[in-house]
């Protein structure tokens, strides 16, 4: 079968493929750039705004700092939402963080600086952390020390659809809890899809509980049981069974269970086409609802904002904000390079081009008058005169106490758990 | 029954079993074991650092309460996380319904890829274009899979809500992936949908290796088209049933990228399995310990299950292979 001839061109063959093999091999050590900071430096930059309008906003200004620093290069990855979490865990979980990153702040930052990822930028960044608005800062320190700069702060309140609710008959915006379930009682009789909800997704359920833990009990109630991890609080329970009085009104459209945030069939498309008509979602909401929705100005003239409303005997005032931003965390290997792009990032120009696309609410004082969209202007004023202020609960607790609020508050939504269980539940998890 | 089926193995001429001369064999064998070792080494170098070396890791972390960060787990906890798994019931769960999805792959799916196969094994006009058409949901990606039937079963606007308003029934084509009692009966649907090609063409070519000679002396014996297919054509195809039965149990214990694009495991964690469980609990809540413990049990079933069906069912099939082998040396 086989002559002499033919095992010496194997034995040749053979060892080829062990020459590919350590080829193989040697390719997944990586390439190593960043690190070191010379004359030229190669700053790596993971955001999220990977579409309209904020991709180009950010990658002109990487361009026009480029140009004004020879040497410097920016190398820009924009990653969706998701996957951007993800990614960013594998990298995290190596040791090699990119050199700058978007971060909400909170709990997986404390994680991840708690790992020695990020670096301490306190004395760095003193001078531009003075220019920002007050509750800027809050997600991103920890005893004292910076970690992060935002770069966009904004709020959670309810967008609606003034012409579905002029339909429905209601008048004013709704003040109370009360009021609230009213409007949606309304809207219901004219026959109509008062809540829109992405349920597949579960973060955007859990702003309604939260948002009514921090009504009944006040912002230091979720501090605190952040702290202690006790969330068997009578506060939290009652907060459930109001939760529980809208979810028995069936207010969310069909199938709600199964529907995501952003795709062409989502929360933000149904509210952008007029299919429902209240959405409870953060300042990105406008810009995603006219992207997911196919409809470059969104519903326009007829989308209004309210902040979430009160709860009569509650604790907690209306003016308290609950929601985040996004921010930039500095690599613990990241040239010095990384950290005088983000504070370039952060000059009142930057900032007031970024707000000039409505995409983001401005952290840098003065950088809000650059808003167009009134609805911006809005929540930016409420921000600015907020009383307290609350980051996202999945963001600002360790991610396993924050998946499982999403997930035990998707179940009550879904009428398969109940208020006691649900603080229960993150209890057990928190406390173990 | 398998008798005959092993005897085709085994008695399967091999032209090449009778060329090497005997006497060059001594001379040869130091050569042959290096050019062996020296073929075999990078693969075994790269399984080594691929395969087993991220498996020895995980069980080694599988006793850490850890969240990944920070260099090396510390926070040694011995089999707690093994003990939790057996009061998850998100994990005890992922078990039930993994065995769901078995029972009615090997109920419903794989008989129904044996059916279309022996239909298209007939004389039948555009039959390769049928067979095509068959096996094109395998060639998509799992992915594609998974986005063109959340677009299908969309509550809202979806192709199943439009068809069955057709015929009057409202509101039935919409909860399919949204309620969580018909989420699994859905998934079972696009599973079967994107896999019974694959098996489809297991069949067929296991159908076209079996002579159509014993068929016809059956037919000559009298025996009627059902009688000639179970006494003749199922037997004779056992080998082949058996294989697609071992792929299509495995595939399903580690089913994840179909399961994610479709439902991400809801809703309310209705349609998940347990490798969209290890990503949630490690990707998601960064409880990495626990996520390993969970893939060390995922190892373990399909470890358990492919040993045991190989020694136990498989036996003969493999005799075979080994026999033919041993032959050839």
């Amino acid at each position: 079968m086989a002559t002499p001839t033919h095992y010496s061109r194997r034995s040749i063959l053979g060892l080829a493929g062990l020459g590919a093999g350590a080829v193989l091999l040697g390719a997944c050590s990586g390439d190593d750039d960043g690190g070191d900071s010379g004359g030229s430096a190669t700053v790596e930059w993971w955001h999220i705004a990977n579409t309209e309008p904020m991709l180009p906003v950010w990658d002109a200004m990487a361009k026009a700092y480029q140009s004004a620093h020879s040497g410097v290069t920016i190398k820009i990855t924009p990653l969706e939402n998701e996957a951007y979490k993800a990614r960013l865990t594998t990298v995290t979980q190596a040791g090699t963080p990119p050199d700058i990153f978007h971060t909400w702040g909170g709990g997986v930052l404390k994680q991840q600086v708690d790992a020695g990822l990020v670096k301490d930028i306190t004395a760095d960044t003193a001078d531009v952390r003075g220019t920002m608005i007050d509750v800027a800062m809050g997600p991103y320190e920890f005893d004292g020390k910076a970690y992060a700069l935002p770069v966009d702060q904004g709020m959670i309140g309810f967008w609606y659809n003034k012409a579905l609710f002029a339909q429905a008959g209601v008048t004013a915006p709704p003040a109370t809890w009360g009021e609230f379930l009213d409007v949606i009682r309304k809207l219901k009789a004219a026959n109509l899809t008062p809540i829109a909800l992405a349920g597949k997704d579960k973060w955007p359920g859990h702003y309604y509980w939260a948002y009514l833990s921090m009504r009944i009990g006040g912002v230091d109630l979720l501090k605190q049981a952040g702290e202690d991890g006790n969330f068997n609080k009578p506060e939290f329970v009652t907060a459930g069974q109001r939760l529980k009085e809208l979810v028995d009104l069936a207010p969310f459209q069909k199938g709600f269970l199964a529907t995501e945030y952003g795709s062409p069939d989502g929360q933000a498309a149904m509210m952008g086409n007029g299919k429902a008509a209240i959405e409870l979602m953060g300042q990105w909401a406008p810009s995603v609802q006219a992207e997911a929705s196919g409809k470059p100005k969104g519903l326009g003239e007829n989308l209004g904002f309210f902040p979430f409303p009160a709860v009569d005997g509650g604790k907690g005032t209306a003016t308290d904000a609950f929601g985040g931003g996004g921010g930039f965390a500095i690599g613990k290997d990241a040239p010095d390079e990384a950290v005088d792009f983000l504070k370039n990032l952060l000059s009142i120009e930057n900032q007031r081009k970024a707000a000039a696309t409505g995409a983001i609410i401005p952290v840098v004082k003065g950088a809000e008058d650059a808003l167009t969209d009134p609805n911006a202007k809005i929540v930016a004023q409420t921000l600015a005169s907020a009383s307290g202020f609350q980051l996202y609960l999945d963001q600002a607790y360790p991610p396993e106490v924050g998946q499982e609020v999403n997930e035990t508050v998707a179940q009550l939504m879904a009428g398969k758990m109940s208020p006691e269980k649900v603080t229960q539940a993150i209890t057990d998890v928190a406390q173990r | 029954m398998s008798h005959s089926a092993d005897q085709v193995t085994v008695a399967r001429p091999s032209p090449r079993t009778v060329a090497p001369a005997p006497a060059r064999r001594p001379k040869r064998k130091g050569r042959r074991w290096l050019t062996i070792t020296l073929f075999l080494l990078p693969a075994l170098v790269l399984f080594g650092v691929l395969v087993l070396l991220p498996m020895l890791l995980a069980m080694y972390t599988s006793f850490f309460d850890w969240n990944g960060l920070g260099g090396r787990p510390t926070d040694f906890i011995g089999l707690e996380n093994f003990q939790r798994l057996l009061t998850d019931d998100i994990f005890l769960g992922d078990l039930r319904r993994g065995g769901l999805l078995i029972v009615l792959s090997l109920l419903i799916q794989l008989p129904l890829s044996l059916g279309i196969a022996m239909l298209l094994n007939q004389k039948l006009r555009g039959r390769a274009f049928y067979r095509l058409l068959f096996f094109v949901p395998y060639v998509l990606s799992e992915v594609i899979t998974g986005v063109l039937f959340t677009m299908v079963f969309s509550p809202n606007r979806g192709l199943a809500e439009h068809i069955f308003g057709w015929f009057g029934f409202d509101d039935v084509g919409s909860t399919w992936l949204s309620d969580p009692n018909t989420v699994m009966y859905s998934l079972f649907f696009v599973m079967t949908w994107k896999y019974f090609g694959f098996h489809m063409i297991l069949y067929l070519a296991g159908r076209q290796s079996i002579p159509n000679e014993l068929i016809e002396a059956a037919q000559v014996d009298g025996a009627g088209n059902w009688q000639a297919f179970r006494h003749v054509t199922l037997p004779l195809l056992g080998p082949t049933i058996r294989i697609s039965i071992f792929l299509a149990v495995i595939g399903t214990i580690q089913l994840f990228d179909l399961v994610w694009v479709l439902t991400g495991g809801g809703p309310l964690h209705a349609s998940e399995t347990l490798a969209v469980t290890m990503f949630n609990d490690g990707f998601r809540r960064s409880d990495i310990g626990y996520a390993s413990a969970t893939s060390i049990v995922m190892l373990l079933i399909s470890l358990v299950f492919a040993l045991g069906y190989q020694r136990f069912i498989m036996r003969r099939d493999i005799e075979g292979a080994i026999t033919v082998m041993q032959e050839k040396r």
